[in-house]
């Protein structure tokens, strides 16, 4: 009798098609209209008056001024905060002292933080009333308070990543080096950096595109000054408030360009390892 | 690098004093912009609380054509820039857009009021859920839901005896993270919204405006009173991860 026991179990809910089809609807409608048609309005705002006009636009001085300040920003962050994550990283990991909880939850405080908050405090550092303002730093609304601001914002990305791979490659194998000889920087190269480059080369694309896409620390800090201290995000903004929306969805374009290629790149490290990252 | 940018803020809002302190945080504006921004946060928060948890089961327990696509689109906010995603919310929300002009012949206005905030606040904080109760409902063990469906539990039953006790922590710990992430956002709400005071003016952009207006003290006052929301929101979501990792190990 054992077999019709088994039979008789009742049929999973995924086998009514009805209900798995009403609930596919709704979220298929929810994330068309949250997601999917306004990604689909970027494209087709930009192309709307024909590629010709689209170029016209992308290659306009300020948007190209603007480009090329975002790029400039992410050069300079990106490399800082990979060698700060790292370091990080390398320092909490496999470790366990007092204090270790407060720095991991103060190495995510930018998560939490809103952006202009982060950018209020760098104002209340480096501006004119602030701490150091007697130091005359060009700090505030020029390039180096841009880099601080993004730099602020995009530090917990590398760390985050490469701290959860290091824990779980653990320490055996870096030990066995060292037993046989191995200096602690040919242990770095031939066995930590290759156990954790994927962790860290996610890192670092995620650093590059919120570097890249900051708005509101930027905002706060860089005084939005045309041609000089306007990044591409803040140009799409001052673009969009003076009507220029050809220019602005051009911009917008580019920004997205860089979304999908953080995306794809998501995709594919994804598929190595089986596990799903909150950012 | 960030220990020193906190200090300077508690410095200059513990300079203010007391009652003036209490004075700026208190202004009507003020509390109409936290209001407006807390409020709303939470609501977007819980929104996708429902809607992220109901995508999250959709994308684990179904297959159907165009998955591949949806599952690629959910980490969009967290990918596009800020300003992207507000430029074309404004304009697929406003009166004569692809959405908004269909429900403006009903009088509803989304953009530049505050409904634009909460669509602005649901698109950021979206993918928090989905991407914390997707990787517990893969891991679900599915003969627990079979023993109850063979002692009889219906469909409804199972689910909210059966599942949904063991995906609440994620759930929740979604929301808080969708919610510390609506109330800090700037970005795409600067360009949704009017940002008229008791209309739709959140706590960020009022900071911003202080700041523009070279009210350092107001700007820092409001910005203490937001940082503080965003620790309280931060203790929650730890908590809640402890909880859903108790019976773990």
């Amino acid at each position: 009798m054992k077999p019709d026991g088994i039979s008789g179990v009742q049929p999973e809910p995924s086998t009514n098609p009805w209900l798995s089809g009403l609930l596919i609807g709704i979220v298929g409608l929810y994330i068309a209209l949250l997601l999917g048609i306004p990604v689909v309005n970027i494209f087709y705002q930009a192309f709307r008056e024909g590629i010709p006009a689209f170029l016209q636009h992308l290659t306009e001085r300020e948007l190209l001024s603007a480009l090329r300040l975002t790029v400039l920003t992410a050069l300079v962050v990106v490399p800082l905060n990979t060698f700060f994550g790292l370091c990080a990283a390398l320092a909490l990991a496999h470790r366990r002292f007092p204090g270790r909880a407060l720095l991991l939850s103060l190495i995510d405080l930018p998560f939490s933080i809103s952006p202009v908050v982060a950018g209020l405090m760098l104002v209340l550092i480096f501006g004119r009333q602030g701490w150091l303002g007697s130091w005359n730093l060009r700090v505030i609304f020029a390039f180096p308070g841009i880099v601080l601001a993004t730099a602020f914002i995009t530090l917990p990305f590398v760390a985050r990543e490469v701290l959860p791979v290091l824990e779980e490659a653990g320490t055996e194998e870096e030990e066995a080096a060292k037993t046989l000889g191995a200096n602690s920087w040919q242990i770095f190269w031939r066995i930590t950096l290759p156990n954790i480059r994927w962790g860290l080369l996610y890192g670092v694309i995620l650093t590059n595109a919120r570097a890249m896409g900051e708005f509101g620390a930027v905002a706060v800090v860089s005084g939005n000054i045309i041609g000089r201290t306007q990044t591409l995000p803040l140009f799409v903004e001052d673009a969009y408030r003076s009507y220029a929306t050809g220019s602005a969805y051009a911009a917008a374009v580019v920004l997205s360009l860089l979304a999908v290629v953080t995306l794809v790149a998501k995709e594919l490290l994804e598929r190595g390892s089986p596990s799903r990252r909150v950012f | 690098m960030l220990a020193l940018p906190l200090a300077a803020l508690i410095a200059k809002s513990s300079s203010v004093g007391w009652a003036e302190f209490w004075r700026i945080a208190t202004d009507p504006v003020a509390l109409s912009a936290y209001e407006i921004t807390f409020v709303t946060a939470l609501l977007a928060a819980l929104v996708n609380g429902v809607m992220g948890t109901l995508t999250a089961w959709v994308l684990v327990r179904y297959a159907f054509p165009g998955k591949k696509l949806l599952e690629g689109l959910i980490d969009l906010p967290f990918a596009l820039p800020t300003a992207v995603a507000g430029l074309t919310l404004a304009t697929v929300y406003s009166s004569n857009g692809w959405i908004g002009s269909l429900l403006a012949p009903f009088g509803i206005r989304i953009s530049f009021t505050r409904l634009g905030v909460g669509v602005a606040m649901l698109f950021i904080s979206f993918p928090f859920v989905v991407r914390t109760v997707q990787p517990v409902l893969q891991e679900l063990e599915r003969d627990v839901e079979e023993a109850a469906w063979s002692l009889g539990a219906s469909r409804w039953q199972t689910f909210w005896r059966v599942v949904l006790p063991q995906i609440l922590p994620a759930v929740l710990t979604g929301v808080a993270l969708g919610f510390s992430r609506a109330v800090g956002e700037y970005g795409s709400i600067v360009i949704i919204a009017s940002s008229i005071p008791f209309r739709d003016l959140i706590a960020a952009v009022l900071v911003i405006q202080r700041l523009e207006q070279y009210d350092y003290a107001g700007a820092t006052v409001i910005g203490t009173a937001m940082l503080g929301i965003s620790f309280l929101s931060l203790v929650v979501i730890n908590l809640l991860q402890a909880w859903g990792s108790r019976h773990e190990t």
